[in-house]
C-alpha cells in the first residue's frame, strides 16, 4: 500500500440535494466527475492520490435515495440506503434475511453505519497492486502484477480470470443476485433497469471496471422481486479476521423448496472472480434433487469446474466447494430453513 | 490528438511504455477512407488510362496457341490467401471492437485467430519458396521503368514499349511487401504477447522481457494493428473497384482468361502454363 496522506488533491465539491441535480451534474462534468456514496472506497483512492478527480460529486444529501420500501411483496431499496439500516430493517429481514445478513457482515460497524448498499454494490476491487496506482490492466496498463510466478495473490481470482485476476469484493452483491434484484440507473433523463448479474462485468469484457457503470450514470435503487421472499436462503462469508475483513469467499444462495425437492435454485459465490459468480450449473443440476448430502456432494464438484488457482490460492477450491456444501444442507449461522 | 503513445510509471519509479495512443486507429481508418474517396474520385474524372483494345486484340491474335483460361492462383494459394483474409479480418474486429465501444471477450478470439495467421504466415512462407515462383512477388530496382510508366498510365498516358508486369502487378508487390514487414512484426510481438495472458500453451510469465521491452513490444503490435486497418480498407478497395475485378475473381476462381493474361501481363515474365 502506498503512505495514506491527510492531504487529498484538490477537487471541486458538490453535494446536490436531489437526484436531478446530481444528474445534471454528472452530465455536465462526464468522465471528470467521480460519485460518491458513503466514501468508503473513495476516500482510499483519493488519500493514496491514486485517483485525483476534477469533481466529487457527493451523494450523502440525496435523500430520496435513502430508504426501503415495499414494492408488490418485494422491495425497493434506495442506493444510499446504508449497510445497517439494509441489516436492520424488519422487512428486509423478514423477506430476504439473507440480504441483511450479507449486510450486516460487511466490514465494521463504524463502516456499516457510513456505507452504502449502492456504494458496497459498486466498490471497486481490491487488488493491492492495483490499488498501489501500477500500471496493471485495470488500471490502464498492460500487465498484471498478481499473476506471475512470483506475485501474492492469496485473495485472488480461480475463475474467468482475463490478464486480471482481481475479484469482487461485495458482500451484499451474490445475495441480490441470488434473489433476482434489478438495478435502476438513471442517466440525463433516462432510465435503464438492470438484472443484478448483468451490473457487473468481468475483465474479458472491460477491464478497467467492476460494472457497467459509465461516466454520467447514477445507480439509484435496488429493486428486489418478491419471488423469493420467504424462500429457504443461504449466506456465509469466510474471511481471515472475523472482526473486519473482506471475503475471502464468500456465497449466497436462495432455494425453492417444493416438499423436500428444491425445484428452483440461485447460487452465487464471490471473492472468486472479477463479477459475482453465479453457478449456472449447479443450479441446474440441483434442480428436482433432495436436499441432502449426494446433492451438495454433487454441486460442490460441479461448482469449482473450470477453476484455475493461483500460485497461493489453491485453497479457494477445496473452500468453494465447502460453502456450496453447507449451503445446499442449510448449515449455518445464516441458513433460514 | 494527443500523444502518439501512452506513458506510465513502472513500481520502480521508471517511466515505461504502455500502448499506442487509440487516436491513431482513428486516424488509420479515417485515412484509409479518405485514400478511398480521394482515389475514386480520381479515377472517375481522370485521364486514366485503359489499354487500347485493338492492341490487346493483336496480342491476342498473336497468341492463340495459350489456353482460353490461364491459372493465376493453385487452389492451395487461394485457401492460404483465404485463410489469412479471414484470421486479419477476426484480428481487427476483435481488437479494435472494443475500442470504439462494442464490449466483449475479444482475448481468447483474438489470439486464437492469430495462431491461425500465424500458421498460414509460415506455411505460406515454405510454399512459395519451394512450389511458386518464389521472385515473382519481390520488388526491386529494376522495377523502376515498370513503376514509371504506371505512374504515366494513371496521368493518362501511354508510355510505348513500357514494360508490362510479369504474374503481380506492381500493385501487388508494393502491398504484399507493406503486408509482409507489418504482418511479420504484429507476428513476432504477438507471438511473445501469448506470455501475457492465459493461453494454456505457454506458462504466463511477464517477467520474460523488461518493461521496457514490453512497452516497444506493444508499441509496435499497436503501430502495425492501426497499420493494418488502413492495409485493409486499400486492399478490399481494390479488390472491389470494376477494372480490378478481374484479379479478385482470380483469386475466387483461380483462372484469368487470355485476353486478361494479355492486357496486363509480359507473357515472357509470366510463362503461362499451357
Amino acid at each position: 500500500m502506498p503512505p495514506i496522506r491527510d492531504v487529498m488533491p484538490a477537487f471541486e465539491l458538490f453535494q446536490p440535494a436531489n437526484v436531478g441535480d446530481a444528474l445534471g451534474i454528472l452530465d455536465r462534468h462526464g468522465a471528470d466527475a467521480w460519485v460518491m456514496a458513503g466514501g468508503m472506497d473513495t476516500f482510499d483512492w483519493l488519500k493514496d492520490r491514486i485517483r485525483k478527480p476534477k469533481v466529487v460529486v457527493d451523494l450523502g444529501n440525496v435523500t430520496e435515495l435513502r430508504g426501503i420500501k415495499d414494492a408488490a411483496g418485494g422491495l425497493e431499496i434506495g442506493a444510499m440506503t446504508t449497510l445497517t439500516s439494509v441489516a436492520n430493517d424488519p422487512l428486509v429481514k423478514e423477506r430476504f434475511p439473507m440480504l441483511a445478513a450479507a449486510a450486516l457482515i460487511v466490514a465494521s460497524p463504524q463502516i456499516r453505519n457510513q456505507g452504502t448498499v449502492g456504494g458496497n454494490v459498486s466498490q471497486d476491487a481490491r487488488c493491492w497492486y492495483y490499488r498501489a496506482g501500477w500500471p496493471c490492466y485495470r488500471a490502464g496498463g498492460n500487465i498484471c502484477y498478481a499473476d506471475t510466478p512470483t506475485s501474492i495473490n492469496r485473495e485472488h481470482a480461480i475463475f474467468n480470470a482475463d490478464r486480471c485476476v482481481a475479484v469482487n469484493p461485495s458482500d451484499t452483491a451474490p445475495a441480490l443476485i441470488a434473489l433476482d434484484a434489478e438495478f435502476v440507473i438513471k442517466r440525463g433523463s433516462a432510465e435503464r433497469v438492470l438484472p443484478a448479474r448483468e451490473f457487473f462485468v468481468g475483465p474479458g469484457i472491460d477491464i478497467t471496471k467492476l460494472t457497467v457503470l459509465k461516466p454520467g450514470d447514477l445507480l439509484t435503487a435496488i429493486r428486489i422481486p418478491a419471488t423469493w421472499a420467504g424462500k429457504a436462503h443461504y449466506f456465509e462469508k469466510v474471511r481471515d479476521r472475523q472482526v473486519w475483513d473482506f471475503a475471502l469467499v464468500n456465497i449466497a444462495a436462495s432455494l425453492n423448496m417444493s416438499g423436500t425437492t428444491i425445484s428452483e435454485a440461485r447460487l452465487v459465490v464471490n471473492g472468486v472472480a472479477a463479477e459475482p459468480y453465479r453457478l449456472d450449473a449447479v443450479e441446474a443440476a440441483i434442480k428436482g434433487k433432495p436436499r441432502d448430502k449426494a446433492t451438495a456432494d454433487l454441486a460442490a464438484d460441479l461448482a469449482v469446474q473450470g477453476a484455475v488457482p493461483l500460485r497461493h490460492n489453491a485453497y479457494k477450491i477445496p473452500l468453494v466447494k465447502a460453502l456450496v456444501k453447507r449451503a445446499i444442507r442449510g448449515e449455518a449461522e445464516w441458513a433460514t430453513s | 490528438m494527443g500523444n502518439l503513445v501512452s506513458w506510465a510509471r513502472s513500481p520502480w519509479g521508471e517511466s515505461v511504455l504502455i500502448h499506442i495512443s487509440w487516436d491513431l486507429f482513428w486516424a488509420a481508418l479515417v485515412g484509409g477512407l479518405l485514400f478511398l474517396l480521394a482515389h475514386g474520385g480520381y479515377m472517375l474524372f481522370s485521364q486514366h488510362h485503359k489499354r487500347d483494345s485493338s492492341e490487346v486484340d493483336r496480342l491476342e491474335a498473336a497468341r492463340k496457341g495459350l489456353p482460353a483460361n490461364i491459372t493465376r492462383h493453385g487452389f492451395v494459394a487461394r485457401m492460404f490467401h483465404w485463410v489469412m483474409a479471414f484470421s486479419m479480418l477476426t484480428l481487427l474486429v476483435t481488437a479494435f471492437l472494443p475500442i470504439v465501444g462494442v464490449k466483449f471477450a475479444w482475448v481468447y478470439w483474438h489470439w486464437m485467430a492469430g495462431i491461425l495467421l500465424t500458421a498460414s504466415v509460415m506455411f505460406h512462407i515454405v510454399h512459395a519458396t519451394f512450389v511458386l515462383d518464389f521472385w515473382s512477388i519481390w520488388i526491386g530496382p529494376k522495377d523502376i521503368p515498370e513503376f514509371k510508366a504506371e505512374m504515366m498510365r494513371d496521368l493518362g498516358q501511354e508510355t510505348p514499349g513500357a514494360p508490362k508486369p510479369g504474374k503481380y502487378p506492381l500493385g501487388n508487390r508494393l502491398y504484399h511487401l507493406a503486408v509482409l514487414v507489418a504482418g511479420l512484426a504484429v507476428i513476432a510481438t504477438g507471438i511473445l504477447m501469448m506470455w501475457r495472458v492465459r493461453t494454456g500453451i505457454v506458462e504466463r510469465n511477464p517477467y520474460i522481457l523488461t518493461d521496457a521491452t514490453w512497452g516497444i513490444t506493444y508499441v509496435v503490435h499497436g503501430l502495425m494493428g492501426v497499420g493494418f486497418v488502413g492495409l485493409v480498407i486499400a486492399h478490399i478497395y481494390f479488390a472491389l473497384r470494376p477494372e480490378k475485378l478481374w484479379v479478385t475473381k482470380a483469386m475466387i476462381f483461380g483462372t484469368v482468361t487470355r485476353r486478361e493474361y494479355l492486357e496486363h501481363h509480359d507473357p515472357d515474365r509470366w510463362v503461362a502454363d499451357k
